[in-house]
């Protein structure tokens, strides 16, 4: 019973233990760094539920052929690329933002930090 | 079909494309880019307003497809209001930046910063007039984006602490809007707003919804910084540029607050968030705890920006109680109060921000004196700090006797003792400022001059503390827009 719900939903499952690490890092870790890995793994985590939302067992790819019957879905893929590109600008934004807190106060500890 | 609403969208956007190509050549023509652009954009509303108030709601297929297929946009009366606020204050903004920008930020910054605050402009419209779910998260990425860069531009100490702590925390949110609108969209097949609507009702007891709202109300609720998430605020306020912390506090936090009105009472309306779910009851108790909580942590504050900013968190309170009140007179007094409350909040902050272009003050104790020295700037202090304690005859008392009204009609009259509270609150802490500046005593003995500043500060500041004064007595000017913006959020 549980063994199967954990097979069907094993998708979902790994996406909201990433959701959870992702927060995690961001709110309780201290170093900078961690907090924008942590960004990452939380919006990986939704980009994979989007994705396997989208899947369907046998499903080809979404182009109209005389004997295919079912297809994946193709939207969420068209959100998850821009949700990518998203995060992209995000990451690296942060990562200067990093290094030039770096620069200025020679270190990477939050808690050091707002001390300051 | 109307093209001023995909025109008022791409106008700051061309801006902004442009803004750094003549930057190579002329830095100096960036600013007149922007105001150009925040100019049309102002335009382009005023058209919008007067065609939504003579034929009604306007809709745009972008690239002519059909929607729910196409993202379409979609101007209602609320959108329309949103729409003429944010470009007003924008454009004000941007005639502001010409002298200050020159003065604080030296070095070549100043093709960035235009560019940066084009792309702001331009995403706040294009949430505003957007009706698919999916577009509202990129473009509030993309505001989102050039926010945290405009906190960090300054590069002044603490600057890129600010714009880090805000960039996580309001990533925090964009992910979970996300995932919520992943949510409604696996449920209903959709991400147009009106083709949701429609789907949603046979789905109300579904668990997968109650998710999709929770997580779309913690995205926007940080976005719209309701407490207890409201913790990046201060820091991004006080440190940005005085024009950007004007747009932030009369723009971008009600687009948070417009986007939430679009959720609950557009996407899932008004029955699902009172009766079913008892979303609406809940968010007037997080906003009366917002305005209070805020209000306290103002009247403690030393730095003026700093108390401005606790002060503009209050007053988000005030909308968001309004519109989740969920009656007539409240949501009125709600969505009254963006206008309003962008007019207060932005003329304070330029004052702010002068006092600081003048004289470098940032600190309460040291705005002795000033009274004299800049009159004309302090009487606008003056004017817009007398509408935001909500002191009859100004803007700020028509929303807020409005919002009494409507906590009456809801029958809970405990919102009006908080807002009588929290009114009193906000007397404490800008009657203390007022007397200091006119009544303090001179600091620089001997030293008082006037001392004015350029006109393309000046003119802002007083636009906006007039538009204080006549807006209280002429209040059926912005309210020729938000009835039927009331009427169609209501569903009536």
């Amino acid at each position: 019973m549980i063994l199967e719900f954990i097979a069907v939903n094993f998708p979902y499952l790994v996406s909201v233990s990433l959701l959870l690490v992702g927060l995690y890092a961001m709110i309780v870790r201290r170093n900078l760094i961690k907090k924008i890995m942590g960004l990452n793994i939380l919006s990986t985590s939704v980009f994979l539920y989007l994705i396997s939302v989208a899947y369907k067992e046998g499903g080809a790819p979404p182009i109209r052929v005389s004997e295919v019957e079912v297809y994946v879905n193709p939207l969420p893929h068209a959100l998850v690329l821009t949700g990518i590109v998203v995060a992209l600008a995000l990451t690296s934004f942060a990562l200067v933002l990093t290094i030039k807190i770096y620069k200025e106060y020679g270190t990477l500890d939050s808690d050091k930090l707002m001390d300051l | 079909m109307d093209d001023s609403i995909i025109l008022v969208v791409m106008t700051p956007f061309v801006g902004a494309y442009l803004s750094p190509l003549l930057g190579l050549w002329r830095e100096r023509l960036c600013h007149l880019v922007a105001v150009a652009a925040a100019l049309l954009s102002l335009f382009f509303s005023f058209r919008l307003a007067g065609s939504v108030l003579t034929s009604g709601t306007i809709r745009y297929w972008v690239g002519g497809w059909e929607p729910p297929w196409g993202i379409e946009l979609v101007v209602d009366p609320l959108s329309a209001f949103m729409c003429l606020t944010i470009s007003l204050v924008s454009l004000l903004a941007v005639i502001y930046s010409k002298n200050f920008i020159e003065k604080e930020l030296p070095g070549g910054k100043m093709t960035s910063y235009y560019t940066l605050i084009l792309l702001l402009i331009g995403g706040m419209l294009g949430v505003v007039v957007t009706g698919d779910l999916f577009n509202l998260f990129v473009l509030t990425e993309i505001f989102s984006v050039a926010a945290y860069a405009l906190v960090a531009i300054s590069g002044k100490r603490g600057s890129f602490i600010g714009s880090y702590r805000y960039l996580i925390l309001a990533s925090i949110g964009t992910s979970l809007i996300l995932l919520g609108t992943g949510y409604l969209y696996i449920i209903t097949g959709t991400l147009n707003m009106a083709d949701l609507s429609v789907r949603l009702p046979a789905f109300y007891d579904s668990w997968v919804v109650f998710g999709a709202l929770a997580f779309l109300l913690i995205g926007f609720g940080i976005k719209t910084a309701l407490f207890p998430l409201h913790t990046w605020l201060p820091g991004a306020y006080s440190i940005a540029p005085t024009p950007v912390t004007v747009i932030f506090s009369a723009a971008v936090s009600k687009v948070g607050g417009y986007s939430l009105i679009r959720v609950l009472f557009t996407i899932f309306g008004l029955e699902f968030i009172t009766d079913l779910v008892p979303v609406a009851p809940a968010l007037t108790w997080v906003a009366a705890a917002t305005i209070l909580v805020a209000s306290m942590f103002a009247i403690s504050q030393t730095s003026l920006m700093r108390m401005l900013a606790y002060s503009s968190v209050a007053h988000i309170g005030y909308v968001v109680l309004g519109v989740a009140l969920a009656v007539e007179m409240g949501m009125t007094g709600g969505i009254l109060h963006i206008f309003n409350h962008a007019l207060a909040t932005g003329c304070l902050f330029f004052c702010a921000g002068a006092v600081i272009y003048k004289t470098g003050i940032r600190r309460i104790d040291d705005l002795r004196g000033l009274g004299g020295k800049m009159p004309l700037t302090m009487a606008a202090f003056t004017l817009a700090a007398v509408s935001k304690v909500g002191i009859p005859p100004s803007a700020g008392f028509v929303s807020k006797f409005y919002l009494s009204l409507g906590a009456l009609e809801a029958g809970e009259w405990i919102f009006v003792i908080v807002i009588l509270l929290a009114s009193l609150m906000t007397a404490v802490f800008y009657l203390r400022v007022i007397n200091l500046i006119f009544f303090g005593g001179d600091k620089h003995e001997g030293k008082v001059q006037r001392d004015e500043l350029p006109l393309s500060m000046l003119v802002p500041i007083i636009i906006l503390a007039l538009g204080c004064a006549v807006f209280g007595i002429f209040v059926g000017i912005p309210l020729r827009l938000v009835e039927p913006a009331v009427m169609v959020l209501s569903g009536m």
